[in-house]
């Protein structure tokens, strides 16, 4: 039971190691997606969200980290 | 010309990710061959890689009748919660922020965790052993697996990267027959900041088209997303290790 708990752990793992990171990575996806579904003719908005809000989660996330 | 590039793109990602992985688990595997012999290591290696097919077998069909748009953003999704974890922790190993990870101190450390075992339970040690070089195979081999089904996704490029991924993996398997010892010298943070950006890059892509973007370029767009991503992670490297300096100073 231990094994398969410790299995189902790393499996989450896998995507989910720095909570705040994967929360910021939802928003932005979700930011996305609202955007594409309020305006469907500007699916380039959605596209610009997803793409500089992952860069911008990537670089605020790395810059507040701290030493271990 | 816009297929090979994503082909070939596919294959890198899969072919570096499963180097990565592979050299992971061997470094646990050989731990239990050089503690219990190879009888335990390879009966556990051989049942971590056929729950591995079988978990292909059974996903194979059932990804087939999940609408391509959905596909693209469920797996666009996990590719950059995946990638983008491994960005963020090559960026802060290469910046020195966090220990880099070393198969010599995993080798020991795992070794040593199956000789205490061996003085607690003798009689299951086998069991113990076998059952630890499964899970390092199962677990190293679900990331090569998922890596694998992401990147080929929806392209008709299963077979490719699939050869790619089992390349890395055979290459692995034969330089730790050959050496015996853990890998150490693999470049583990160069590697994996390159999936890192790769992944995250194919990630960026699917999700978008899963929300119905219509890329500039359509898949020449990944190549700018990944020079983008590399521009932003060695940045951060950079402002990273000027700020330790500084700090220091």
């Amino acid at each position: 039971m231990s094994t398969l708990s410790a299995i189902v752990r790393e499996l989450i793992g896998l995507f989910v190691d720095d909570g705040a990171l994967a929360l910021a990575i939802v928003a932005v996806v979700i930011a996305a997606g609202l955007a594409a579904a309020l305006a469907p003719a500007a699916a380039w908005a959605s596209g610009g969200i997803l793409l500089f809000g992952c860069l911008g989660v990537l670089v605020v996330n790395v810059m507040t980290a701290k030493r271990c | 010309m816009l297929g090979s590039l994503h082909f070939g793109s596919a294959i890198t990602a899969a072919f570096l990710a499963s180097l990565v992985e592979a050299v992971e688990a061997l470094t646990i595997v050989l731990a239990v061959a050089t503690v219990r012999g190879w009888r335990p290591a390879g009966l556990g290696a051989l049942s971590g890689l056929a729950v591995l097919a079988l978990i292909v077998i059974a996903l194979g069909p059932v990804l087939s009748l999940i609408p391509l748009h959905v596909l693209q953003l469920a797996i666009g999704v996990l590719l950059l919660l995946f990638g983008m974890r491994w960005l963020r922790k090559a960026i802060l190993r290469a910046a020195g922020y966090i220990a880099l990870h070393d198969e010599a101190a995993a080798f020991a450390s795992e070794t040593a965790e199956l000789q205490d075992q061996a003085r607690r339970h003798e009689a299951r040690l086998d069991w113990l052993a076998g059952l630890a070089s499964f899970k390092a195979v199962l677990l190293e081999g679900l990331e090569v697996v998922f890596i694998v089904i992401a990147v080929s996704a929806g392209r008709g490029a299963l077979l490719p990267v699939s050869a790619a991924a089992f390349a890395a993996c055979a290459l692995v398997a034969l330089a730790g027959l050959v050496v015996h010892r853990p890998l150490a010298r693999v470049p583990e943070n160069t590697l994996k900041f390159a999936v890192g950006v790769l992944l995250s890059a194919f990630g960026l892509f699917w999700t978008g088209e899963g929300l119905g973007v219509a890329w500039p370029g359509d898949d020449l767009a990944i190549l700018g997303f990944i020079a983008l991503f590399l521009v932003t992670g060695l940045g951060a490297v950079a402002l990273l290790g000027r700020r330790a300096s500084v700090v220091a100073s």
